[in-house]
């Protein structure tokens, strides 16, 4: 018993919100992995509303090349597709600014991380956008045309507020992978939240603790967005008929 | 197939990929391709990373079936454990919960007395056995919640009629229930077994030698960024496609009756 409540003591100390405490460098990697994910998530709907219209109503030769894009990413893993698009994309930056006669610089890691996230998120995106502009009545569509509606206007008024609540439990989901899928930046070195605990567990020995208070810190996170994206769903849906009413 | 491929634009697109293809054979470094050494670890690579695959997907089903049923039909006390299970597993990152399997679980056992001399101490020691729990646990979880509702998507007529044919309640679910409730999900069950795909490379965080863990070597050996995760990305991208076709050719035997 004495043991357990040293145990118990000695976790609270690793777990403690000031140095030596690991609390504040978790709750740290907490928010860069939030601000990964939001940043993933913004970018990879705007890719998946360009890609979700191209696909839609794109040129036969958009329509291929956004078919290729979804099927290549949502074939090949994302640690693999991290791995390639992390070196590829600071590789490209870094020649750009060397052929404008700059010198090599470091390239941000939360923006690194934010652009590879959001290219993988994109393609997910794109086929969630797709098949909720899908479900928009016709109709609706048909008629804002009739009325000479110009097309930019017509998805700004119509289209997107029409879908987006066919639309969110799918976006739902891939925030949930976005905020799991920041987990596999630790292999290229951010420090978000599974790195920064791996590196607490191997400084501490502490590997379980560690760890379990990461996966406690994401469940929380997942709990709470998945609260907030039911209330979300709910407003999106004033307004309409309840099904089976 | 192929002739939507002889579409004039298409075969433009044909040609420039091919372009491409042929420049990064040209100018890339692929010497490491032929070396004996390289060749039988990546082909152990594929064999670990596909016999995991299928390994934990039989694991995974085989635990997501009472998983969906207890979330479907059963009593509170079976249903909310398995929520909560469900909730657990897919709220938490895998690579995190292999990290707290191997190293977080694996660091409590040097602690039991004796555990070094007993026959399991080889097993509880293999990050192997780990990668298998925790991708099997993996898949159970996110099965589960399909499966659930595959179980309640068959028709009730169904079921009742096999209670009025005095069937047993455990023949009724062999042979009525979870043949509806599998054909159900075979759709999406292929999409499944691709995502399950591509968790595996995580397992050589937990120093597992699948095929990520091979490329990763030979990056590491031979100083070549590109070559070995285009290499990577070309292997995965093959097991999706034969996946995928073998989901497709699976579908097509299984009867549908489409009104």
């Amino acid at each position: 018993m004495q043991a357990l409540g040293a145990l118990g003591a000695s976790t609270l100390e690793l777990l403690a919100y000031s140095p030596p405490g690991w609390g504040a460098t978790l709750l740290r990697g907490l928010w860069n992995s939030v601000q990964i994910a939001t940043g993933a998530f913004a970018l990879g709907c705007l890719i998946g509303i360009a890609g979700a219209y191209g696909k839609l109503y794109g040129s036969p030769w958009v329509k291929d090349l956004m078919a290729i894009y979804t099927t290549v990413v949502r074939a090949v893993p994302e640690l693999v597709l991290i791995l390639i698009l992390y070196f590829a994309v600071t590789d490209a930056v870094n020649q750009l600014v060397l052929a404008m006669g700059g010198s090599r610089i470091e390239i941000n890691g939360v923006a690194a991380g934010i652009a590879v996230l959001g290219i993988v998120q994109g393609a997910y995106a794109t086929e969630v956008l797709r098949g909720a502009i899908l479900a928009v009545p016709s109709g609706q569509i048909e008629a804002a045309r009739a009325m000479g509606m110009p097309p930019l206007r017509l998805a700004q008024r119509i289209t997107l507020p029409l879908m987006l609540s066919f639309a969110i439990p799918g976006l739902a989901n891939l925030w949930l992978v976005a905020t799991k899928d920041t987990a596999l930046l630790a292999v290229v070195g951010f420090a978000e939240l599974t790195q920064v605990s791996r590196q607490a567990a191997s400084t501490t020995k502490a590997f379980f603790t560690f760890y379990a208070a990461a996966g406690v810190l994401y469940l929380i996170l997942s709990i709470v967005s998945t609260i907030g994206f039911a209330r979300l769903e709910k407003w999106s849906r004033r307004g309409q008929r309840r099904m089976g009413g | 197939m192929l002739q939507a491929l002889l579409i004039p634009r298409r075969m433009v697109m044909l040609a420039i990929a091919l372009g491409l293809l042929s420049l990064c054979f040209i100018y890339g470094r692929w010497d490491w391709l032929g070396e004996a050494r390289y060749q039988n670890m990546m082909l152990k690579g594929i064999w670990n990373t596909v016999s995991l695959l299928v390994l934990t997907m039989a694991l995974g089903m085989a635990l997501a079936i009472p998983l969906g049923l207890a979330q479907a039909v059963g009593p509170w006390y079976l249903a909310r454990p398995a929520q909560a299970f469900c909730g657990l597993i897919r709220g938490t990152p895998l690579l995190l919960q292999l990290f707290l399997l191997y190293y977080g679980i694996g660091s409590l056992f040097p602690g039991i007395p004796g555990i070094r001399e007993s026959i399991f101490w080889p097993i509880l020691r293999d990050a192997w056995y780990f990668a298998v729990l925790g991708l099997s646990l993996s898949v159970a979880a996110y099965e589960g919640e399909v499966m659930r509702g595959a179980f309640k998507g068959v028709p009730h007529g169904q079921l009742e009629a096999a209670t009025a044919m005095g069937m047993p309640p455990f023949t009724m679910f062999r042979r009525i229930w979870l043949p509806q409730a599998l054909q159900r999900v075979l759709p999406t069950l292929g999409g499944e077994t691709v995502l399950q795909m591509k968790a595996t490379p995580l397992v050589a965080m937990i120093t597992v030698t699948d095929i990520y863990a091979v490329s990763s070597r030979v990056r590491a050996e031979t100083l070549i960024v590109y070559e070995p995760l285009l290499m990577l990305a070309l292997v995965y991208m093959a097991i999706t496609g034969i996946i995928v076709l073998m989901f497709r050719w699976f579908e097509n035997r299984v009867p549908t009756r489409t009104a």
